[in-house]
This record gives structure tokens, sequence and C-alpha cells, in this order.
């Protein structure tokens, strides 16, 4: 039997983001469309739309990060919500309150969305199964499981450039292992049909049976970039390593690191993505992360649109049981 | 009632009162603005019958409707595109139907949103009864009288028609 996916509604509409698998293509294109027209609010004088006023926003932060905590309250604003930002290590949590208790008094105070990041996988789900019925949990990060906003993004910056998602060749290269962005990115590149996704690194830093999720292993980065027209940097995940998994930072940076030497195996017009924060010299050199064919920059700006998308198609929906 | 099948007729008297009460000088000020979806078809028309130098302009006012927490979000969402600043231009803005007012109250938040413009004059292809807000137009292609449970409608963007339908 199947599951019933707790981030759809009764009308199959998006209620909560957790991870992008187990939704349909349609929902995935309607959330790049729908981004692709809050780009447009960049070009206001007034960079602001009032469509989400009066709605209260938690960012609950229990990880660090700048950028995605950054972007998601940007979106918030532009969309002219109201954002609250808690900042958990210092929290009552850590006065020993329990995360439900934390909850309930969110709960009280009125609040519409909580925007989750947590270290343990599975916390933005666990978080979204015991709110309240008119909250809605957006997942912006949980352990190793998925990054689902950052992979929308990697998605909608890919479509602009490339177009369709059709014929194109997608490596995303380093530390899979440890990173939700790549099994998120793995997600959402296969449901929206790309012909081959490859993931390229080596063999303790790639998952066993990883092919099941429909990629292909390359241990050699020449052959792993072969005329790919996207490739993907991921970060090395220094903080999440254990163990001996890598010899040393510079034999990574010999046969992981993207040079424009190495670069040069993939398409004259590829682009390169990396979901940051990069670390030069370590698994991309400055000379390719300031080329013409690098995005980075560009991922950070789409990241706002696809943030505003995504919250205001959770909180933009019908009330349920009746007209509000 | 039954509207007049031949839009193409209307729209070209439409642009006769334009001309005569709005483009007599200062053309370069002028801009003209549809708003997505019917509004653009006919603003196309009269952008071009016109020869208004300014680009056309496209408004989507998805993000201004009032009755956004009612019915959530609109999937066929469209980028609102201004080529010029609209800061001290006369703007036309063009819709297809006048009905509540409410879209013209949205597309008008909107546009100040992107700045202050000179003017802003309302043309519409059809005016009918079942104003909720003090907004009127200033060209009219044809007005029409319709009760609450008729529903009149532009189909396009090829050839334009209108249609009236009656729901119980």
């Amino acid at each position: 039997m199947m599951r019933k996916n707790i981030q759809l509604d009764e009308q199959g509409r998006l209620k909560h983001l957790l991870t992008l698998e187990g939704l349909k293509r349609e929902l995935l294109v309607e959330i790049l469309d729908t981004a692709e027209s809050f780009t447009s609010v960049t070009g206001q004088a007034v960079k602001k739309v009032p469509l989400l006023r009066g709605k209260t926003l938690v960012n609950l932060f229990f990880e660090a990060s700048t950028r995605t905590l950054t972007t998601f309250e940007l979106a918030a604003k532009r969309l002219s919500a109201d954002v609250l930002k808690i900042n958990v290590s210092t929290s009552a949590t850590s006065k020993g309150e329990s995360l439900l208790d934390m909850l309930r008094n969110l709960e009280a105070m009125h609040c519409d969305m909580f925007i989750v990041r947590h270290g343990e996988s599975g916390a933005a789900h666990f978080i979204a199964s015991h709110v309240a019925p008119h909250i809605s949990v957006i997942n912006a990060g949980d352990g190793r499981h998925a990054h689902p906003t950052q992979a929308l993004l990697d998605m909608f910056t890919i479509r602009r450039h490339k177009g369709e998602f059709g014929p194109l060749t997608v490596a995303i290269v380093g530390d899979i292992m440890h990173s939700r962005v790549a099994r998120s990115q793995i997600h959402a590149l296969t449901t929206l049909g790309v012909d081959e996704v490859r993931v390229v690194g080596p063999k303790t830093l790639i998952p066993k049976a990883v092919e099941t999720l429909g990629v292909h292993v390359y241990h050699d980065m020449e052959y792993g970039l072969e005329d790919a027209d996207v490739v993907i940097m991921l970060r090395l995940q220094k903080e999440r390593m254990q163990g001996a998994l890598l010899p040393s930072e510079h034999e990574y940076y010999q046969r992981y690191g993207l040079t424009m030497d190495k670069l040069a195996a993939a398409k004259t017009d590829a682009i390169v993505m990396h979901p940051g924060p990069i670390n030069r010299g370590v698994e991309i050199q400055s000379e390719v992360a300031d080329s013409a064919q690098s995005v980075i920059l560009e991922q950070v700006s789409n990241g706002v649109a696809v943030r505003m998308a995504v919250m205001s198609m959770v909180l933009g929906r019908p009330a349920e049981g009746g007209a509000a | 009632m039954q509207p007049n099948t031949d839009v193409e007729q209307l729209i070209a008297k439409m642009a006769e009162d334009i001309q005569d009460k709005f483009l007599q000088s200062e053309q370069d000020e002028v801009l003209m603005i549809g708003i997505h979806t019917g509004g653009v078809w006919v603003a196309q028309r009269l952008h071009q019958l016109l020869k208004i130098s300014q680009p056309l302009g496209a408004l989507d006012i998805s993000f201004y409707r009032d009755d956004f927490s009612r019915i959530g979000m609109n999937p066929q969402v469209k980028p609102s595109k201004l080529p010029v600043s609209v800061d001290n231009k006369h703007i036309l803005l063009v819709d297809d139907i006048l009905h509540t007012g409410r879209t013209i109250r949205a597309a008008m938040n909107e546009l100040f949103d992107y700045g202050r413009p000179a003017s802003i004059r309302l043309i519409v292809l059809g005016e009918r009864s079942g104003r909720e807000l003090p907004i009127q137009a200033d060209v009219v292609g044809q007005h029409m009288s319709l009760g609450p449970h008729e529903h009149v409608k532009l189909n396009g963007p090829e050839q334009l028609s209108l249609t009236v339908t009656t729901t119980v």
C-alpha cells in the first residue's frame, strides 16, 4: 500500500516541502514556472509583493547557515511576510525545553510556517508530522537526507541556461555520501527527465547502491566530465567527515578538484555550479569559480525567486473544507 | 444579451477614441500596458494600430490579488514585463473586461511598486455591470448589462471573440 505523502494536501497541492522524492514532474515544473514570475520582482523599484502580508514565518535553524538562512529571510520579506529568526543554540532547547514544547509555543504565537534546518536526517519530517494542521514546514536541509529548495534553485539555474532537461548530461562531483544537496539534486534531475546523471568521486565518498537512484558512477574525473552540459561541484564537507575517508586534501584536489584543465573534458558551453560555500583550492580552482562558465552567484540570486515560489505555493492554498 | 461578435471592429473604434483623447501630444511619454492574459491580446492590437513608440508592457497581477488567501496561487502566473520605467509616463492600462474593478485595483498597486506614473488611463474592451470598487474606464469598446450569473469571456489569442455564459 502507498504511504500517504504528508507533503501534499487532500487536493494534491504542496503543503510542506520536505523532500523532492515522490513529487511529480508537473509539480516541480510548476514551482520553476512560478519562480520565473518572481524574478520580475527584483526589477521593481519596490522589491516587494503583498502576497504573504500578515503571515508569520519562523526560521528555525538548528545548524549554522548563512546563504540559505539569508535567502529564505529575503524571500519571505519580498513576499511581505513577517519573519522571526530563532537561534536555537541559544534558545530554550538549550535550557532543557523539548522540541515539541518549543513548537507548541510558536504555534501559540500564531505562526504560519516553519523553515527548518537540522543536523539530523528526518528532523523536518518529524516537525511536519507534529505541527498544528494550518502550519506548513519547509526543509532547509536535514542531515544527509535532503535540501529540496537548493536542488530546485539548481534546476531553475540549469533550465535558464540549457532550456530542456531531456537531452542533458549532468555530472555531480565530490562528496556524494554526506551530501543532502546531491541526494535532492539526483531526485530532481531524474524526475525532470535528464538523460544522463553522473556522480563522480572517490569510492569512499560514493554511497553503495547509488545506481538504484538512476545515476552512473565514475571514479575518474576525466571520464566523468566527458561531454557534460552541467558540472555540479559539491563542497568537501570536512565537518561531516569521520575517519580516514580521504588520504589528504591535497590528493583530493589533485584527483577531484575542478581545474580549467579538467573542465576541458566537458562541453565547451558547460556551466559550473556549486551550492556554496566554496572552498577555493580544495574542490574548485579559483580560476574556474570566477570564470565565465561559473553560474555560482546566479544560483544565489535564483535561490530567492525559488524560495518565494515555494513559500507562496504552500501558504497560498485555499483553506481546506470550503471558503475561508 | 449577446455581445458584438466583431471584436476587431470594436478595437479599431477604441483606437480612434484613444487617439482623440490621449495621443494628441507627448507621444514619447505614453506607455501602453496590457493585463494578462486577455488585456495583453487587446493591447497588442491597439499598440500596433496606434503606432505607439514605446514598447508594449505586460502586467500579471497574480501577486497583487486580494483573494490569494481564498483561492491560492495562480498556477498560470507569468512574469510582468515593463520594458521601460513607468516614472513620469502617461500609462494606458488595457484590460479585456472591467467587472468588479478588483483586477484594476491590483494592477495599480503593482504599477506603483515599479515607480510613479504621471497618469493612468483605463482602456477596456468590454465593461459590464457588477462594480465593487470606485473604478471606471476612460475608453470602452462595448458596454454590457449582465446579471450576476452571467459571465463574459474573451477568447484568443489569434481570433478574438467574446462569449457570454450563464451559471445557475
